[in-house]
């Protein structure tokens, strides 16, 4: 299983990258795991606005149906085309290729936003499950 | 994220099993080959190792390998036992020669189904009877009291046995150089005594998978060898492991029941349009034949149908199946289906569905639907099952 350093992530098995001012966010390779293959991602609008810890979408695996959680506060300025045409996407690069959408963050005091976990503290929660 | 959707195909473990899962003796091989292992009716099962996908696929081009050691096993035999399986079950295990297979279903008296089975019948007295393994249980206990009447012994093999399936295209040309008999002579639905990589085993050409294939009963300490024999034979033949979520969207497109969606105890088989399994006429009677034949006779409560559908989501056991906008049955199994590319649905609906759904008059105004989470999903009414392999 792998746990990029440099990412940030939630309890619920959401990633988010922060660069300034703007965040990506995906699913966890634990949690593309956990799904099974991925067919299905309904995520927000583009220009909608997102909160964290809020439900802002929804994944569906050949397995089961799981609400997607924002880590972050803002607003969403992009959202990954290429997943509609291939799901798969999420399964087989969940930190790359499979990124879902990107958000204008609300605060860019260069804090992290409070709740995110790091890489080291998300490996302990996800052996805890195991 | 966090599940808001049950899975599929998942019985609940049976009321007062142990609270830590058991292991088959292929669970170790299964941890090494980084399988997803799941709690399935109390057993630690592989519910894939990669791509559930790519799993299911390999089962209909080429070959797929399974542990299905969590599946009950019980021998009867004696001088009685063919008699008291004709007495405990709807079909007529006595008609079978020695060596030959049947599907079976054992019912309560009121017809409802305890369980659907396979049945083998290994010689004249002596016959090893299949169940699912979150009905081991009820099906021991039926089976030990209604054959208690006989000359027959009901035996728990469960333990004594690890059951290693290949299925595919591909299976009896991987199993081939393997085995002591000639696979050509062993037909579909029958198994012999025989030797797999020089280890006895029964050998059965059946399986859950809409595909030609062998099941494998061996010792439980034999299991990790043939395993390893069986995959090193098949890696040329594109056999790979399968696990239990590929197995699920097989059999669902072979249109083969679940027990706990198709089947339960609330049900007859003939709401799951399987009434060819019960033997109403056979001599000396059986349990649960007086309901199963005033159910022959009564006009069908409900009706198994197959459902396709175009929509990205899928429908899922549970969801409510509309006729022109209004409820008229629910899914009892569904999911996407690799072969087709489409997402499919097996469902009970009223009797008069199909026909109104088919009705060329109403063209228009009896349209078929899937309630998915609040949107309602157009379906299309088709002939189970969803895939026959060719010939």
């Amino acid at each position: 299983m792998t746990v990029p350093s440099e990412l940030y992530y939630t309890q619920e098995h959401e990633w988010v990258a922060i660069s300034g001012s703007s965040a990506s966010v995906g699913i966890t390779d634990h949690a593309q795991r956990a799904l099974g293959d991925v067919v299905f991602v309904s995520v927000p609008e583009v220009g909608a606005r997102v909160t964290s810890g809020e439900p802002c979408g929804e994944v569906e695996s050949t397995k089961s149906v799981s609400d997607l959680y924002s880590p972050v506060d803002g607003e969403v300025t992009e959202v990954n085309a290429e997943i509609d045409d291939d799901p798969g996407l999420v399964n087989s690069d969940p930190y790359g290729s499979g990124w879902l959408f990107k958000v204008k963050l609300d605060e860019t005091d260069g804090e992290v936003p409070p709740g995110l976990m790091s890489a080291t503290e998300y490996t302990a929660l996800t052996r805890e499950e195991e | 994220m966090t599940d808001s959707a049950p899975a599929t195909g998942q019985p609940a473990p049976p009321a007062g099993h142990a609270a830590t899962p058991r292991r088959t003796p292929l669970t170790a091989v299964h941890e090494q080959l980084g399988a997803s292992l799941t709690d399935f009716a109390g057993w630690l099962m592989p519910l894939r190792y990669g791509s559930e996908t790519t799993e299911h696929n390999a089962v209909r081009t080429a070959a797929g390998l399974f542990d299905l050691s969590h599946m009950g096993e019980f021998s009867v035999t004696g001088s009685g036992a063919a008699a008291a399986l004709d007495y405990s079950l709807t079909g007529e295990p006595s008609a079978l020669r020695p060596g030959r297979a049947r599907y079976t279903m054992i019912a309560a008296e009121d017809g409802g189904v305890i369980d659907d089975l396979i049945v083998y019948r290994l010689a004249d007295a002596e016959f090893l009877i299949v169940a699912n393994a979150a009905n081991t249980g009820p099906v021991g206990a039926a089976l030990a009291e209604r054959a208690a009447g006989f000359d027959a012994t009901v035996t728990d093999r469960t333990d004594d046995y690890a059951l290693i399936a290949v299925q595919g295209p591909r299976s009896a040309a991987i199993l081939a150089p393997l085995a002591s008999i000639n696979l050509a002579d062993v037909k579909y639905y029958a198994g012999y005594p025989a030797q797999v990589a020089g280890r006895s085993v029964l050998l059965a050409r059946t399986g859950y998978t809409g595909e030609d294939g062998f099941e494998i009963f061996a010792a439980p300490q034999d299991a990790e060898y043939l395993w390893a024999e069986l995959s090193k034979a098949g890696a040329g033949e594109g056999l790979i492991p399968a696990g239990l979520a590929a197995r699920d969207t097989l059999r669902l497109e072979a249109g083969m029941p679940l027990y706990g969606n198709e089947l339960s105890a609330a049900m007859t088989p003939f709401d799951a349009g399987l009434g060819r399994v019960v033997k109403l006429d056979k001599p000396g009677g059986f349990v649960g034949r007086d309901a199963l034949a005033r159910r022959a006779q009564e006009p069908p409560a409900r009706q198994l149908i197959g459902l396709t559908l175009q929509s990205r989501r899928l429908p899922r056991h549970g969801y409510v199946v509309l006729l022109a906008g209004r409820p008229a049955g629910v899914v009892t199994s569904g999911g996407r289906s690799p072969t087709l590319g489409v997402p499919i649905a097996m469902a009970y609906v009223r009797p008069d569905v199909a026909a109104a759904a088919t009705d060329p008059t109403r063209a228009g105004t009896a349209e078929l639907a899937v309630d998915v989470r609040g949107n309602a999903e157009p379906a299309t009414l088709v002939e189970l099952p969803f895939y026959r392999r060719r010939s």
